[in-house]
């Protein structure tokens, strides 16, 4: 670089700008290619987004904090989505409450599930013990499984990936493993992807209909509730 | 849109205050959810302009989770060391758990229905 280029280098590397402004226009080019893709699960947003800036970071040799100063903005703006996810779901009030058995049954076998089978499978296949505590509340919401993981000595920020690799895992496969058990119903198939893959699995149910929106958002939601319940729980019943 | 974004802001920040100050395993925008939606309940009506900015913030919320998944940087070598149990068991789990809580859903709406007179 010439004594110019790197003066600007240093001067935005400072600042929260640069990274902000990659992760929007990295994301919106994903964006862009799911939706050439025909919204097809394969060419989720999220996997790619985080792929290209991986790469990006690796060759401009910049720390993920650095990275994390700036695009902090955005991970911040997950509180609020949470809280508004609250919107769609009154929309589906009536539903709601003829469907209170299915909807609270379907959340206790899909959260002890989810928790069971994947501390089963990684503890057979070898897994540490950090990491297990850290894979345990992989389908709650990133804010709720990293405060879970760290309570009980797991790694917050490496329980943040798996989440995220969860949420891609469930958006990705939902249809065909929904549509291979001849599930129709939307509001089933909604709920059903915001149990096991949290507010990745609700931004794609959106994309799909309003009504699996609104139900796998409220899966998200109370899979969190039972997530931040059961697994304490299910530690202390096994120590 | 800024009023309705602060209504996100106020209900998720009384919700930190509430885990807090009662030791509540739940995180704060999760209560916020719950809060604004007895609000909601019991007013039985959401203004236009909130619809519209929850709508807004949440039609692109999967943008919301790459600063997080980025922070894969970090543990490159963690899961480079354990790939196949995080791996075998998020994919598995992940599927096993959409299986498990759509069928049992199907079952108990089956039920359901057949309690209804």
């Amino acid at each position: 670089m010439t004594p110019r280029l790197a003066d600007v280098w240093v001067y935005l590397a400072a600042t929260p700008l640069l990274w902000l402004t990659v992760t929007l226009v990295v994301y919106q080019g994903a964006y862009w290619l799911y939706r050439r893709a025909g919204f097809h699960p394969l060419a989720n947003p999220v996997a790619i987004s985080i792929g290209v800036l991986v790469v990006v970071l690796d060759v401009s040799g910049t720390p993920y904090a650095a990275y994390f100063d700036g695009a902090q903005f955005v991970h911040f703006l997950l509180g609020p989505a949470t809280v508004a996810l609250a919107i769609p779901l009154f929309a589906q009030l009536g539903k709601l409450r003829r469907a209170w058995l299915p909807v609270l049954g379907g959340l206790f076998v899909g959260s002890v599930t989810a928790i069971g089978s994947a501390v089963g499978i990684a503890w057979a296949l070898g897994a540490s013990p950090t990491t297990l505590v850290s894979l345990a509340p992989k389908s709650a919401t990133t804010p709720i499984a990293m405060g879970v993981a760290e309570q009980l000595g797991g790694l917050p920020s490496l329980t943040a990936v798996l989440v995220v690799s969860t949420g891609i895992v469930g958006a990705v496969s939902a249809k065909y493993v929904l549509d291979a058990l001849g599930i129709r119903d939307h509001a089933v198939r909604g709920f059903a992807v915001g149990v096991a893959a949290h507010g990745i699995g609700t931004a794609r149910a959106f994309q799909v209909s309003e009504e699996a929106g609104a139900f796998a958002g409220l899966g998200m939601g109370l899979n969190g509730v039972a997530t931040a319940a059961l697994f304490p729980l299910l530690v202390w019943l096994l120590a | 849109m800024l009023a309705a974004l602060t209504l996100f802001l106020v209900f998720q920040l009384a919700g930190e205050v509430l885990a807090r100050a009662l030791g509540l395993p739940v995180p704060g925008p999760v209560i916020g959810l719950a809060a604004l939606f007895a609000v909601l309940a019991l007013r039985g009506r959401v203004a236009t302009e909130v619809r519209e900015t929850a709508n807004g913030l949440l039609s692109h919320l999967s943008l919301l989770f790459v600063p997080a998944g980025t922070g894969v940087l970090v543990h490159l070598d963690r899961i480079g060391a354990e790939l196949v149990p995080i791996a075998v068991a998020l994919v598995a789990s992940t599927v096993l758990t959409i299986a498990a809580t759509a069928l049992t859903m199907r079952w108990l709406a089956r039920y359901v229905r057949e309690e209804a007179p």
